[in-house]
């Protein structure tokens, strides 16, 4: 059993770049936890989508023993990891509220980016203790006397008591573990002993089954518990209680303030919620831990296999990515133009794109995405409300009374010198301004009320574009709000097509019908026919080109010299003919699909 | 009097059981931006004749003696026509040559004054194929031909008056071309039998593909396709046979050499790059002129690399070269498989393609193309 004044609860928090992987890296070396020789291939994780992306995806706690020099005390210390991107704001809170402190990691070059911002705030909502720690102040271009007053404008305090490191020299490290145990609170006394256990992250293991992350906040977990999980209402049994030392050690038991890991055997992990509160059947507790949110998908599209014969491999892919991310939402779709696929739910567009690119990655399939929807809610003429998460599934004019859509909180923050230009693209995005903030002279940070509709569709590159990439930016759910909007649909050569509808504003309807179909045209190569691209919304036809029907597409030469390379030539544009999909008698090309999503790009 | 229409049926079918040499000579003065065949500025011409009658000699004759011979290139006439007329005649001495037979070779006009052409008529040629590529000042700067106008009707008439058979060869959609109409009438009004007119065709890495992509105009496939049709009607006028894609005769002046191509027949072929089709195999030349040289003197053989083409593959290739005349081809087993697909009947519907009891044939030859990639995309029926 361990003290729990010595113990302290921490997570990292930090922009993507600004060095929270080196810097826990660190952490645990100099606390021996682990070789620097055996650090990147135990510590960091092993996907390689989110080496790549430099995100992590999956929560991990480390348990660490330090020792302070200064009073040759020893303690306990819990490195809690938190995701990085907005897409997974909520298991980010989760992760945050099995802490007591938070170091905040700002790049001493960069200053703070919107999600450090926002999590920041997450953390000082949450009563967390932060500690403000710059790093890379190695680097020649590091201004730690500006970040360090931009770091107090954001959190308070004074820029003393702002931390300089460099997580690559290790300059500074020693200073901040100090800082850790002398200025992060242990873990509150636990209340009556009645076990409740936050369970702030859970990963599916091949061999173990679903590992649950908890952390205990009243009374012990013991191997052998009969367990209760309150938001699902499994009873399971603690097969194994554990600490990461970053390796899975197994331990009797772990008391109030404690961190590790709980295995039950469950193999689903759709059947453990992240935020649910464990307590014992026997004996449990009354109330659960606050802040319980079932995973809700945001983001809505269409999956389907570019070659029919695909989807019952595409099927099996789903299942297998789902034992690992209890987010990801899929139900069987057809689609008149692209057959049988699946509508996936999913966080945000950044977990849209990683689901996509593992499953044509991992699983080695080729697919077709159609536009990404919200889930809108459509009051019907009797009164009750349907929620719509695919454009083909819209109720026709007369039978609906109005349209709900998704709204964001987005929280921006930019160089002041492109206050304007970010406005003028909120403005553009249907956002209103609920407030502005500087944060110093040389930056602003905005808040807006903007649909989510509005952001899914390549919002976040026009602000990296439009500030030259200086800007960044977080968002939060903020309810529902009645729009006025309508279904445009494409029809080529007079057949509509069901991938290439889309919900839109009634205002913008135009412009997008016009812009879709002007891509369209450019798309789809001439064929025998002309090819009429129409938009419509309902019977009104808002916009139309034609595909001109092609006139010549014969080799001028053809003689004994290159017979075989003009047919190996031939084979090449066959093969390239064989990755278009066939709409009616008009073959369409992939990129066909891709410019769906594109269209608000100029 | 020569009267053999060349998109008869009958008439072309016959070639497939002819035999051909095909002779490459790959120098050339300049190189043009649109080529890009195995050529080269200048090079060791001695050592590289010495290297063809090696060639020639080691190589083993048909059953039957040679219907044609086509000399091309690069440019031919690089080589004196007394060079020429050897490599002819060892030919004829290897092979052996019918008494009918069509000796072709490739001639450009500021070559062609009337003392070379008639070298090389005594050199054996009877068919003499000249690279005019067009009559308008402008389109031949932009092409980087070496002639002018008044060259290529000069030698047009040289040509004319020492050869018993002459073919022009012109170069349609060039951006900016303003002058196609005059080109064709004037090439076709200097008594010429045989034309080939070809698209301006971008090829990977040449000068002009190089041009386009830093911004040059591209040639347009609308421009292409009218002044295709354009130089159809005014030839069919002067009473020329359309008999393939690109190439248009009186009757009787079709291209053997080129026949026996398409009908799958049989060619030896001589020179750095060329191909040859013989007893099933197609096979080709290593590409560089010194080391084909380099081969042949160290009595290596010059092939670089071969093809066996067998069953359905075959059976797909007899189709691909026989749909390109405008006789067509006899339907076999590819041509029934099409027409059976969803992809024939689309293109029959759309007047692509066209058949009757036992051939096929393509009706709007300027979509040749559409039609050869659902030939190759079919799946192999049953023998």
């Amino acid at each position: 059993m361990t003290d729990t004044s010595r113990i302290r609860n921490f997570s990292i928090i930090a922009h993507i770049d600004h060095g929270k992987s080196t810097l826990a890296d660190r952490l645990l070396e100099r606390t021996g936890a682990i070789a620097a020789r055996d650090m990147r291939e135990q510590v960091l994780d092993s996907m390689d989508l989110e080496r790549e992306r430099g995100i992590t995806i999956k929560a991990q706690a480390v348990r660490l023993h330090y020792t302070s020099p200064a009073s040759g005390q020893e303690y306990l210390l819990n490195l809690i990891d938190t995701p990085g991107h907005v897409d997974f704001s909520y298991e980010v809170s989760r992760s945050l509220a099995a802490c007591e402190g938070a170091i905040l990691l700002v790049d001493a070059a960069q200053g703070v980016e919107a999600q450090t911002l926002a999590n920041a705030y997450l953390a000082i909502e949450g009563g967390l203790e932060v500690i403000p720690v710059l790093n890379k102040v190695d680097l020649p271009a590091a201004d730690p006397d500006r970040v360090a007053l931009e770091v107090v404008g954001v959190i308070g305090g004074t820029p003393d008591e702002v931390l300089r490191v460099s997580a690559k020299t290790g300059e500074g490290i020693d200073e901040l573990l100090e800082a850790i145990v002398h200025r992060l609170p242990p873990p509150a006394p636990a209340g009556d002993g009645t076990l409740r256990a936050l369970v702030f992250d859970s990963h599916y293991d091949v061999y173990r089954g679903v590992v649950c992350y908890i952390r205990v906040t009243d009374g012990r977990v013991s191997t052998g518990d009969p367990l209760r999980f309150m938001a699902t209402g499994e009873d399971l049994p603690a097969d194994e209680v554990g600490v990461l030392t970053p390796k899975a050690v197994p331990v009797a038991s772990l008391g109030a303030g404690e961190v590790g890991y709980l295995i039950t055997g469950v193999k689903e992990v759709e059947r453990i919620k992240v935020g649910d509160t464990v307590t014992r059947r026997d004996r449990p507790a009354k109330e659960m831990l606050p802040g319980y949110r079932e995973p809700k998908p945001m983001v809505f599209s269409g999956l389907f296999p570019t070659d029919g014969d695909e989807f019952e491999r595409l099927r099996e892919a789903l299942e297998r990515l789902r034992l690992n991310d209890a987010a990801l939402t899929y139900q069987a779709e057809t689609s008149r133009a692209l057959g049988f696929g699946f509508r996936c739910g999913f966080l945000g567009l950044l977990h849209m794109e990683i689901v996509r690119e593992r499953l044509e990655r991992e699983y080695d399939l080729e697919l077709v995405t159609t536009a990404p929807s919200v889930a809108f809610r459509v009051k019907l003429a009797g009164g009750s409300v349907r929620e719509v998460r695919s454009p083909q599934d819209l109720p026709e004019q007369i039978d609906r009374i109005e349209i709900s859509e998704p709204m964001m909180r987005v929280m921006i923050l930019t160089p002041t010198e492109y206050t304007g230009t970010v406005m003028e693209l909120l403005q553009e995005h249907r956002g209103v301004m609920s407030s502005m903030n500087y944060l110093s002279k040389e930056r602003i940070e905005l808040v807006y009320r903007v649909p989510l509709a509005e952001i899914v569709f390549g919002f976040f590159d026009q602000l990296k574009s439009r500030t030259r990439g200086y800007a960044s930016l977080d968002y939060e759910v903020d309810g529902y709000a009645v729009a006025d909007l309508v279904r445009v649909d494409i029809l080529l050569n007079g057949l509509p097509v069901d991938a290439f509808s889309a919900i839109v504003h009634k205002e913008k309807a135009e412009v997008y019908g016009r812009r879709l179909v002007d891509r369209l045209r450019a798309l789809i190569p001439r064929q025998l026919f002309d090819i009429p691209i129409q938009a419509a919304i309902g019977s009104r036809i808002i916009a139309r080109e034609t595909v001109k029907a092609k006139r010549k597409d014969v080799l001028a030469k053809c003689y004994g010299g290159d017979v075989t390379r003009k047919r190996k030539l031939l084979e090449k544009q066959k093969e390239g003919k064989k990755r278009m999909k066939m709409l009616g008698s008009v073959e369409v090309p992939q990129e066909a699909f891709i410019a769906v999503l594109r269209v608000d790009e100029d | 009097m020569r009267t053999e229409r060349p998109d008869a049926p009958a008439v072309v079918d016959a070639y497939a059981d002819r035999v051909a040499a095909y002779v490459h000579i790959p120098f050339c003065r300049r190189l043009c931006p649109y080529c890009d065949f195995a050529v080269q500025v200048g090079g060791d011409l001695d050592g590289y004749v010495g290297a063809l009658l090696v060639e020639i000699a080691a190589d083993d004759p048909f059953a039957r003696p040679l219907d044609a011979i086509y000399v091309g290139g690069g440019t031919p006439t690089s080589l004196a026509a007394v060079r020429l007329g050897e490599i002819v005649a060892a030919l004829a001495e290897r092979f052996g040559l019918a008494p009918d037979a069509e000796v072709s070779i490739e001639a450009n006009p500021e070559d062609l004054d009337p003392g070379t052409a008639g070298d090389l008529r005594e050199a054996g040629f009877n068919r003499i194929s000249l690279g005019v590529q067009s009559l308008d000042p402008a389109v031949l700067r932009a092409l980087g031909r070496a002639h002018d106008p008044d060259q290529a009707v000069a030698a047009l008439a040289a040509c004319r008056q020492a050869f018993p058979t002459v073919n022009a060869d012109l170069i349609f959609g060039t951006p900016g071309d303003a002058g196609w109409e005059s080109s064709v009438r004037g090439v076709l009004d200097s008594g010429i039998d045989h034309l080939s007119v070809y698209a301006l065709t971008v090829e990977r890495g040449t000068a002009l593909s190089r041009a386009v992509a830093s911004g040059a105009p591209a040639p347009d496939p609308d421009d292409q396709a009218d002044a295709y049709l354009l130089a159809q009607s005014v030839a069919e006028a002067a009473g020329l046979v359309r008999y393939e894609t690109s190439n248009y005769a009186l009757p009787g002046y079709a291209c053997a050499y080129n026949l026996i191509t398409w009908a799958q027949g049989e060619y030896a072929a001589f020179g750095n790059g060329a191909h040859r089709h013989r007893g099933g195999v197609r096979s080709w030349n290593i590409r560089r002129v010194d080391r084909y040289v380099e081969r042949l003197q160290t009595g290596a053989s010059a092939v670089s690399n071969q093809e066996h083409l067998v069953g359905w593959d075959r059976e797909v290739e007899r189709v691909l070269l026989g749909l390109r005349r405008a006789a067509g081809v006899a339907t076999g087993r590819a041509g029934a498989a099409l027409l059976a697909s969803p992809a024939g009947e689309r293109l029959l519907a759309a007047g692509v393609i066209a058949a009757d009891d036992h051939r096929l044939w393509v009706a709007q030859p300027l979509l040749g193309d559409e039609v050869a990639r659902e030939v190759l995309a079919l799946a192999p029926s049953e023998c």
